[in-house]
């Protein structure tokens, strides 16, 4: 592996052209399960992204140590490690979040987004290269979940962050709270996405 | 930097050293985070209770008492409230499972005379935007300041007296009977409580 990548577009890549939920569909069970609103969806992008940076910066650490036979179990043991750790560090300090994020903290484990990125590009690339990759496709993870969250919660509860914009018994979309209007703004939001990405570039 | 080789011994030793920092390392985590979580705990709950009670100057999570009941597996949580010594209310957890999504858990506090102070939801699976809407002022400021001894706590459409949320019948029906539950146990066992501190 000792074509030199360039950093920036490393970066920016999982941003938009691959960007992880738009693009690549990848850890749909998060991204459906807690953007009922613009706050829940950035919390769950903000927790992935430090799974994802410190995972992929320990598998691109050891990669040379794990046999490739056991190297899936090895990364497994890695996330979820991390993902412990946020677990315990969200239920002591951020008690709110983890209550509305429940059982998709532990999931966090089994997202395809993060051991997708260990296996494809961490334990191939140097340390430099991985962060700027996690970083970078964590921001894509994070942006689509607030979009997708602040979506649904504008449409659904007529607010946006927990700021309500509409009176209190103002009849709103409450399809898009539920979980068929995830779907149906996921759908949407990727054609719209996909649309404009394509057109710029 | 060339990979190890498959080897029985390589993968054995490979695995184990990893789960052993992890273990480790989480064993640290978790010493770390104990305090903080009982805290954040506590909190939540201290929180609930000067919400629901009147002004008062003891701990009530210290007096807590554990109230066993025939058909409940848990036991009652009773928190009483006390201001110089004198009695002025106290909470109670009442629960149901009949909720359109199972368990729901509030926290109820009634001044010694049994009318509502007021209603915390502590814990609930209902439809969002439907069901929530049981945390709402609109639906709680229904039931306080009223004795649930003269309060019918069903809702209208069964002949009591609370309207139910819209579109969330069964919610509105379960929290009815949880907010019971918790004035059965209030009456049941205010002289005990009233008695406790003199």
């Amino acid at each position: 592996m000792a074509e030199k990548v360039n950093q920036t577009q490393n970066f920016l890549k999982g941003i938009v052209k691959e960007n992880p939920v738009f693009v690549m569909l990848l850890g749909m069970c998060p991204t459906l399960g807690v953007t009922s609103s613009a706050f829940n969806g950035l919390g769950m992008g903000v927790a992935t992204l430090f799974v994802l940076l410190m995972s992929n910066i320990v598998v691109s650490l050891v990669k040379s140590q794990i046999p490739s036979k056991v190297r899936i179990p090895a990364f497994i043991i890695i996330i979820a490690s991390f993902v412990t750790i946020v677990e315990m560090v969200l239920e002591a300090f951020v008690p709110f979040l983890y209550e509305q994020l429940g059982i998709f903290i532990p999931l966090i484990v089994v997202n395809c987004l993060i051991l997708g990125r260990a296996e494809a590009f961490a334990s191939k690339n140097n340390i430099l290269s991985s962060i700027l990759d996690a970083l970078g496709m964590g921001l894509g993870f994070v942006v689509a979940l607030t979009l997708l969250g602040a979506t649904r919660e504008i449409l659904g509860s007529g607010s946006l962050f927990g700021l309500k914009f509409v009176p209190e018994d103002a009849n709103t979309f409450i399809l898009f709270i539920l979980p068929p209007g995830a779907f149906i703004a996921l759908a949407y939001l990727t054609v719209l996405f996909n649309k404009i990405s394509i057109k710029t570039t | 930097m060339s990979k190890k080789k498959d080897t029985f011994i390589n993968m054995v030793v490979s695995l184990f050293v990893i789960t052993i920092i992890s273990g480790f390392s989480l064993g640290f985590v978790n010493d770390l985070t104990l305090e903080p979580k009982a805290k954040a705990k506590l909190e939540k709950k201290v929180n609930a209770l000067k919400l629901v009670l009147p002004t008062f100057d003891n701990n009530p999570v210290e007096d807590v008492l554990l109230i066993q009941v025939e058909n409940i597996k848990v036991s009652v949580e009773v928190y009483p409230a006390y201001q110089s010594n004198e009695f002025v209310g106290a909470a109670i957890i009442g629960s149901t499972e009949k909720g359109f999504s199972g368990l729901i858990k509030i926290m109820v506090g009634f001044k010694p005379d049994g009318t509502i102070q007021n209603i915390a939801v502590l814990e609930q699976k209902e439809t969002p935007g439907l069901g929530t809407k049981m945390k709402d002022e609109k639906f709680l400021a229904q039931f306080r300041d009223k004795n649930p001894a003269s309060y019918n706590l069903k809702v209208t459409k069964d002949g009591g007296e609370v309207d139910a949320l819209t579109g969330a019948t069964i919610t509105s029906r379960a929290f009815g009977e949880a907010v019971q539950m918790a004035f059965d146990e209030f009456v049941k066992n205010n002289g005990s409580l009233i008695r406790l501190k003199n």
